[in-house]
């Protein structure tokens, strides 16, 4: 029984406690929520230590036992450093979201704490499974408590919302399912290591056309929970209708599931087909970049434009990932990271404008800042954060995956880079129609600033946000060096490319000129 | 070969699960003139204890493996499996319905008979090895559901069920025997074994394109017993308009009996003209399942809605089908059991819901019941949840295991469409959790009695099943893999 295996399974214990719960003790169950989620956050601490950059780029608490005799499905899991920020992500920000939660949500209390335990357990899941089939399986229980807390507890158009999310994520699953299953028929295995052996020795799935369809099936699934234009429509919707505890989640931890299955998964084993795509998708990148920024510009919606800026962000992330630089995974890691706090304490506080106005428009509002001036620094700090204000995390990320873009294709880094200055667009624009301008009567009168609990929420993500941004150094190494295993043959630097004698073997040649721009 | 004709000792453990339901189905007949129509609890005793003695005996009769009565029956891991499941499946149509036959003022022995004779059939089908026996085990079981689907004899729908489910039942097992006859004038015999050697021995190529038309003819027979397409109009209209109990069973004990001599006869003594059927399999298997799934979209009606989806699900079982291998079967017979757990369930939640006269059967009327009945609401998700084949659930398992051996045989297009229907499978199981637990209840959830005692154990033994099967799949699969080599 290793710390892992604690941190994976207590939040499953605590949705079945929550489930014993009587109905009515509303407070047992949000200080039990609270206690409970902050003590699976604590022990996720646990998981960082000297091994992290004593002994880099390892996978370390390690547990494989047989799960089901025929197929040989193995519990298999494990973390490296990509894995092991994405779970600390992930039980930060569950206690935040109860806290977020603990007056908002009025009617079925019981219900959405544990539903949101249980997708806290799914998502930490997906993050450390490495036997395909486990991955599928944690990727489907994570999507069940989604569903139920868009569908019970958002805004009016929330059963669209919540229908069109499942069905989206189902779509694509069902191709990746089609993947897993054609890997396994021809290797004999689902554990992760085996397969990616044997598709970088030649022993499966041999030919390009073949390779070629996987990396589309596992791709297209990523595709859409990333997710990457033009397959994110169903985002803004689910976004908008979403409570608050909802949309931070969706946003922060859930869309890190298809870049981290990109990252992960597509493509490492599939090479070849991965980069022979780049062109293609680097640009559906671009695009998503450029039109999320452009779309949230216009939004008469604030959670809208949020959702819109997430498109806009993860449009870096994916772009980094596919440059196949050393920089451009750090950098699409960290932005993973990044985005994580930054766009889930912007949710968050559209979430607190919402409980003290009840509505999401930026016409209701203006001038808040004379009534509630620390709600609006606050507000302030993360918007720059969003844009990439140096010295906040997204500066950094954001550097790391225009770098790496510039080393293979400069033309790359500045249609990318316009989506930096569009944000800065928008997000100013939104600050100051929200928060400058003369107060109304009305809306001072219902604007109170900051209450105990909300410091207590958004103070340590404001703080992350600045350590991120100053002392990369704390993050950074594990990354670094899980990804530089990951990269490993398919760096840019390399020519690679099917060997004739040996088909589907990778040939790796260095590649002049970048290898010396180095 | 000197006939014995003479059965002896082993022959009748071999048989004794059918001689148990058949003696307890007479006795109720018998006593029912003593008794009157009153002793509900004595028949229900009666038949339950046929049920569970007949279970233990098929568990029994399968340390002693092996054929009887002359090569008629035979027993090994694969009939034992569909045994248990028909006669589990009888169990739990039993308690779900005592209560609904009270509600209805429709409580007599005969419902209990029937019951009993059905299961019977079903188990003479499984056992068969012989195409006479599967004949007279279709005929049994057939017969006593055309009755139980127009058990409410004064109500409208459920004589049309009736009518319809007889109508073309009959002309479908016509087909069927029309089959049974061209094989026998082919090859000389009705045994499967018989049947298999005389089609491998290299004979005329005639011999073989009578043997497809054979095969061609019984195809449509059991793919109307299992409501493939293209012959299954008639499920919807039968499946709304019977009794929920009844309903629920037919839609998981006949189904399977009739699956399992399909893959039987199929899978043994068309064996070796398989490249001939198989497109036919496929071709049906991709109809089934799109018809099924995009019907169901537009339903109003949970039963319709639940019809089309069981035809979308012998859908999947076809994939199996088509695979032709032993992964294949071991896979059908693994969906098979998932499927009777989460559709009884489900059917027992709406035998439940629909209070006197069927009244709340529409999917509106489930709104609020996750607030008003949490306890019910949520197995009924977790039987959606199977059904759509979300993981942790039976139904997920189901299809991995279908769809990987398609893969298996080479039918990637088949899974990959395959899977994308069940998808689009995930809209309309959707609605009804959406309706549950996203809307206001209304008049019909507000009325809703607790669950009778008989339902709730139903529905917490197709819970546990589904999550058992679900999360340890090899306690079923490996005994499904041991046993599906059909061929000895």
């Amino acid at each position: 029984m290793t710390l892992l295996n604690a941190v994976i399974f207590l939040p499953l214990v605590a949705f079945l406690i929550i489930i014993a719960f009587p109905k009515d003790n509303l407070n047992g169950i949000r200080r039990f929520s609270f206690l409970a989620s902050t003590v699976i956050f604590l022990l996720s601490l646990g998981l960082i230590g000297p091994y992290w950059f004593a002994n880099p780029g390892k996978f370390v608490f390690e547990t494989d036992v047989p799960w089901v005799n025929s197929p040989l499905i193995r519990y298999h899991v494990a973390i490296d450093g990509i894995s092991l920020w994405l779970i600390i992500l992930s039980t930060l920000l569950t206690p935040i979201c109860v806290l977020v939660s603990w007056r908002s949500i009025e009617k079925h209390v019981k219900e959405f704490f544990a539903f949101l335990l249980l997708l806290e357990f799914g998502l930490i899941g997906v993050f450390c499974a490495l036997d395909l089939f486990l991955f599928f399986v944690f990727w489907e229980v994570s999507l069940v408590p989604m569903y139920f807390l868009i569908g019970i507890w958002g805004h009016e158009r929330r059963i669209y919302a919540t229908i069109k999310f499942f069905l989206y994520t189902m779509a694509g699953s069902a191709l990746m399912l089609v993947a897993i299953i054609y890997l396994y028929n021809q290797s004999g295995t689902f554990d992760y290591a085996k397969i990616l052996a044997g598709l970088q020795g030649g022993t499966i799935a041999s030919t390009y056309p073949e390779q070629l369809l996987l990396f589309l099936a596992f791709f297209i699934a990523f595709a859409i929970k990333v997710p990457l234009f033009p397959l994110h429509t169903w985002l803004p919707d689910a976004h908008v209708e979403a409570p608050t505890a909802g949309s931070v989640m969706l946003a922060s931890v859930m869309l890190k599931m298809g870049t981290y299955g990109i990252l992960r998964f597509a493509v490492p084993m599939f090479p070849i087909a991965a980069r022979n795509c780049a062109g293609w998708i680097v640009t559906l990148a671009i695009i998503g970049i450029v039109y999320g920024a452009l779309v949230a510009m216009v939004q008469p919606n604030m959670k809208k434009l949020v959702a819109y800026s997430s498109v806009s962000h993860l449009g870096f992330v994916v772009l980094g990932v596919f440059t196949f630089t050393q920089q451009g995974f750090d950098g699409a890691v960290y932005q993973m990271l990044n985005h994580g706090i930054s766009t889930g304490a912007l949710f968050i506080l559209v979430g607190f404008l919402y409980e003290r106005r009840h509505s999401l428009e930026i016409a209701d509002y203006g001038g808040v800042a004379t009534p509630a001036p620390k709600l609006s620094t606050a507000f302030m700090i993360t918007m720059l954060a969003s844009i990439g204000l140096p010295m906040l995390n997204n500066f950094i990320g954001e550097y790391l995956v225009l770098q790496g873009a510039s080393l293979v294709y400069f033309r790359w880094t500045v249609f990318a880079a316009l989506g930096v200055i569009l944000s800065a667009c928008y997000m100013l624009w939104l600050y100051q129609r929200v928060f400058f301008g003369r107060a109304s009567e009305d809306l001072t009168h219902h604007m109170p600033d900051l209450n105990f609990r909300e410091y207590a929420i958004i103070v340590p993500l404001i703080l992350l946000m600045v350590w991120m941004g100053t002392f990369t150094q704390s993050f950074i190494p594990p990354i670094s060096a899980s990804n530089a295993v990951l990269l490993g043959p398919i760096d840019a630097r390399h020519d690679i490319h099917v060997r004739n004698v040996q088909p589907g073997k990778i040939a790796v040649q260095p590649k002049k000129e970048l290898a010396d721009a180095r | 070969m000197p006939a014995n004709f003479l059965p002896t000792g082993i022959d009748y453990l071999r048989f004794l699960p059918e001689i148990i339901m058949i003696i307890a189905g007479t006795l109720i007949m018998l006593v029912e003139p003593l008794l009157g129509e009153k002793k509900q609890v004595g028949y229900g005793f009666i038949t339950m204890t046929g049920f569970i003695a007949a279970l233990v005996a098929a568990i029994v009769a399968n340390n002693v493996p092996g054929t009887s009565f002359s090569n008629m029956l035979i027993v090994d891991g694969f009939a034992t499996f569909f045994r248990v499941l028909v006669i589990g499946v009888g169990i739990l149509s039993l308690l779900s319905s005592s209560q609904y036959l009270r509600r209805e003022h429709a409580a007599s022995a005969e419902y209990y008979a029937l019951l009993l004779f059905s299961v019977t059939g079903q188990c003479v089908m499984v056992t068969a090895n012989e195409l006479i026996m599967i004949f007279i085990g279709l005929e049994i079981s057939s017969i006593a559901t055309y009755v139980l689907a127009g058990y409410l004899r004064d109500d409208k729908r459920n004589n049309e069920a009736a009518l319809k489910y007889f109508l073309l039942g009959s002309f479908a097992t016509a087909f069927l025997l029309y089959g049974i006859a061209w094989i026998y004038g082919t090859t000389g015999s009705t045994n499967l074994m018989f049947i298999r050697t005389a089609l491998l021995t290299p004979g005329s190529q005639r011999g073989v394109i009578l043997a497809g038309t054979a095969a061609a003819l019984m195809f449509v027979g059991f793919a109307f017993k299992v409501s493939a397409a293209p012959f299954q109009i008639w499920a919807p209209d039968v499946y709304q308009g019977a009794p929920a109990p009844v309903t629920l069973f037919m839609s998981a004990g006949p189904k399977a009996a009739a699956f399992a001599v399909f893959l039987r006869v199929f899978m043994t003594a068309f064996q070796p003209i398989t490249s001939r059927w198989e497109p036919f399999v496929w071709v049906s298997a991709l109809l089934t399942m799109v018809i099924g799934n995009f019907a169901a979209l537009t339903q109003t009606n949970v039963k319709r809605m639940l019809a089309y989806s069981s035809i979308a699900h012998a859908g999947y079982v076809m994939v199996a089908i088509a695979a032709h291998n032993q992964i294949g079967i071991a896979a059908a017979m693994f969906y098979l059991a998932a499927y009777a757990f989460m559709n009884i369930g489900a059917f027992a939640v709406v035998t439940h819901f629909s209070r006197r006269g069927e009244k709340f059967v529409n999917i509106e009327d489930l709104a609020g019941l996750g607030w008003k009945q949490p306890v019910t609401a949520a197995l009924f998700s977790i039987f959606l949840l199977s059904l759509i084949g979300v993981p942790l659930t039976g139904g997920f398992f189901g299809k991995f295991y279908i769809f990987k051996a398609a893969l298996d045989a080479n039918l990637v297009w088949l899974a990959v469409l395959g899977l994308l229907n069940s998808a689009v499978a995930a809209y309309y199981y959707l609605r009804i959790m959406v309706v549950m637990y996203m809307k206001e209840p209304g008049e019909a959830t507000i009325s809703l009695q607790p669950l009778s005692a008989g339902i709730r154990t139903t529905l917490w033994i197709a819970a546990l099943g589904t999550l058992v099967l679900g999360i340890f799949p090899s306690v079923l699969l490996n005994f499904a893999i041991r046993s599906s080599a059909l061929i000895k």
